[in-house]
């Protein structure tokens, strides 16, 4: 955010502008520009899973718009829905049927301000940047009972309710899963997190106390799939039983703002994990060995899009399990694992 | 800090613009079929919907949700200890200890009273009668 500033600093007639004002202007420019960012990233993940999903299923997925191997196919897609009709059923609950997408998409979104990109690249350094990721993360829950409720329709009340309660068992093992990185950190602000990993690979969280640390990054992966409703977690979305889940009903742009918050919390949860586990924007080899020639932002992504690839990996490789096994992984295998995690964690930190 | 939070403010103020700004948009240049009866109608695979979809659902969404609770409430008392647990060394683990032991008594007795299932063994055999 300083490199921002200092370079809206250049501007002709910059200093002229009163000094309570100024202050904003570097926020709502680097609003701007994550947000531009995250819609791009959002776009070529939608295109990137439709490839990866091809190549792993022997096909080739779009290849005709805009030439190259299709890459304007998201981009097609998006005027399309532009184009469309917004149909609102007449039996629904209007209000809270048109405002639940809104809530879907800034719950995907708004989380992103705490994310570290870089060494100063971030919109806010939060000192409970972690519990904020959550807290706006949970959002998402209440924008879906709200669309399957609304929409009046059976489809989507099933899908709606199955999706609360698998994000509900699923958020408690990721967030206990987490504490082994805050115990040695001794901080909830990601930047001071990342701070910590410094100095190559083998100071990042991944590798501390092997193997603790290691299981609690596996536990926050899984726990982070079936809270985005990926697949083999995706019942609420069971397009074999429900159709479409909570956004049956939904059409035109209102169902292009539940697709794209889809992809933006895939984003989410794998930026969450690159800042706690994988380093963050930190270089893999000491500064003294090798210089860090690729700028952190960059890096960053680098690590977010491995991530993101695993888990579309995944979804095109396991078949979905069932509510039973479901409730079955959350409760009576993560959550007793996570706590023993989080006193393990406990214990070699004091004792050792 | 303030300032932290009014970013995070202006992030919500402006994703709701964005949004706002790409309805309208997509309002002026959409589509607009004819109106008709059948069109509004909630979809269920092509049959003409039978009563409101707005009926009492499953029980354990509700219990689960109860169980939710008293996990979250625990969580949200695990994170200040995390973040001071190197401060206070061996009396935050003993704590901590402590307090994960209740609740893990707790999550034993829930598990033992089968509400983890989401179908219970007694219901199992009530439906087989």
């Amino acid at each position: 955010m300083q490199s921002i500033a200092e370079l809206l600093g250049l501007l002709p007639g910059y200093s002229s502008i009163p000094e309570t004002y100024r202050a904003l202007i570097p926020v709502v420019v680097s609003c701007v520009v994550i947000f531009a960012c995250m819609a791009l990233a959002v776009l070529f993940a939608v295109w990137l899973e439709r490839k990866v999903s091809a190549h792993i299923q022997d096909r080739l997925g779009p290849m005709y718009v805009g030439g190259w191997h299709g890459w304007a196919q998201t981009l097609a897609d998006a005027v399309k829905l532009l184009l469309k009709e917004d149909i609102v059923p007449a039996s629904a609950d209007k209000l809270l049927f048109k405002v639940a997408p809104f809530v879907v998409f800034l719950g995907a979104f708004a989380a992103f301000v705490v994310i570290p990109f870089g060494a100063s690249s971030f919109v806010a350094d939060l000192n409970i940047g972690l519990l904020y990721v959550f807290a706006v993360g949970s959002l998402s829950v209440i924008g879906i009972i709200m669309a399957g409720w609304a929409s009046n329709n059976k489809y989507s009340l099933y899908g709606g309710m199955r999706a609360a309660a698998q994000i509900i068992s699923y958020e408690i093992p990721s967030a206990i899963a987490i504490m082994t990185v805050v115990i040695p950190v001794g901080s909830l602000s990601l930047v001071e997190i990342v701070n910590a990993q410094q100095g190559g690979i083998q100071n990042w969280f991944i590798f501390r106390y092997p193997p603790l640390v290691f299981l609690g990054f596996i536990i926050y992966f899984i726990a982070s799939l079936a809270e985005v409703n990926r697949t083999p977690f995706d019942i609420p979305e069971a397009e074999s039983e429900l159709v479409a889940g909570y956004h049956t009903e939904y059409s035109g742009m209102r169902f292009a703002f539940f697709f794209l918050a889809e992809y933006a919390n895939m984003f989410l949860v794998a930026s969450v994990a690159t800042a706690l586990f994988l380093g963050g924007w930190t270089w893999f080899v000491p500064e003294s060995v090798v210089p860090q020639f690729i700028p952190g932002p960059v890096l960053f992504f680098g690590k977010v899009l491995a991530l993101v690839f695993v888990q579309m990996w995944l979804r095109w490789s396991l078949p979905r399990l069932r509510v039973d096994q479901l409730m079955y992984l959350s409760w009576k295998v993560l959550l007793p694992a996570s706590l023993a995690l989080v006193l393990g964690v406990g214990w070699v930190t004091v004792y050792w | 800090m303030a300032f932290g939070f009014a970013s995070v403010l202006l992030f919500f103020v402006i994703g709701l613009i964005f949004l706002a700004i790409t309805l309208f948009l997509s309002r002026l240049i959409q589509y607009k079929g004819k109106p008709g009866v059948d069109k509004y109608i909630p979809y269920e695979c092509g049959e003409i919907p039978e009563g409101s979809a707005w009926v009492r659902f499953n029980i354990r969404f509700y219990v689960l949700a109860l169980i939710f609770i008293i996990f979250d409430v625990e969580i949200l008392f695990l994170l200040p200890w995390a973040v001071v647990f190197k401060k206070l060394g061996s009396f935050a683990f003993i704590e901590g200890l402590i307090f994960i032991a209740i609740l893990a008594v707790g999550l034993a007795y829930v598990w033992k009273r089968g509400d983890l299932d989401w179908v219970k063994a007694g219901d199992l055999e009530a439906m087989k009668e």
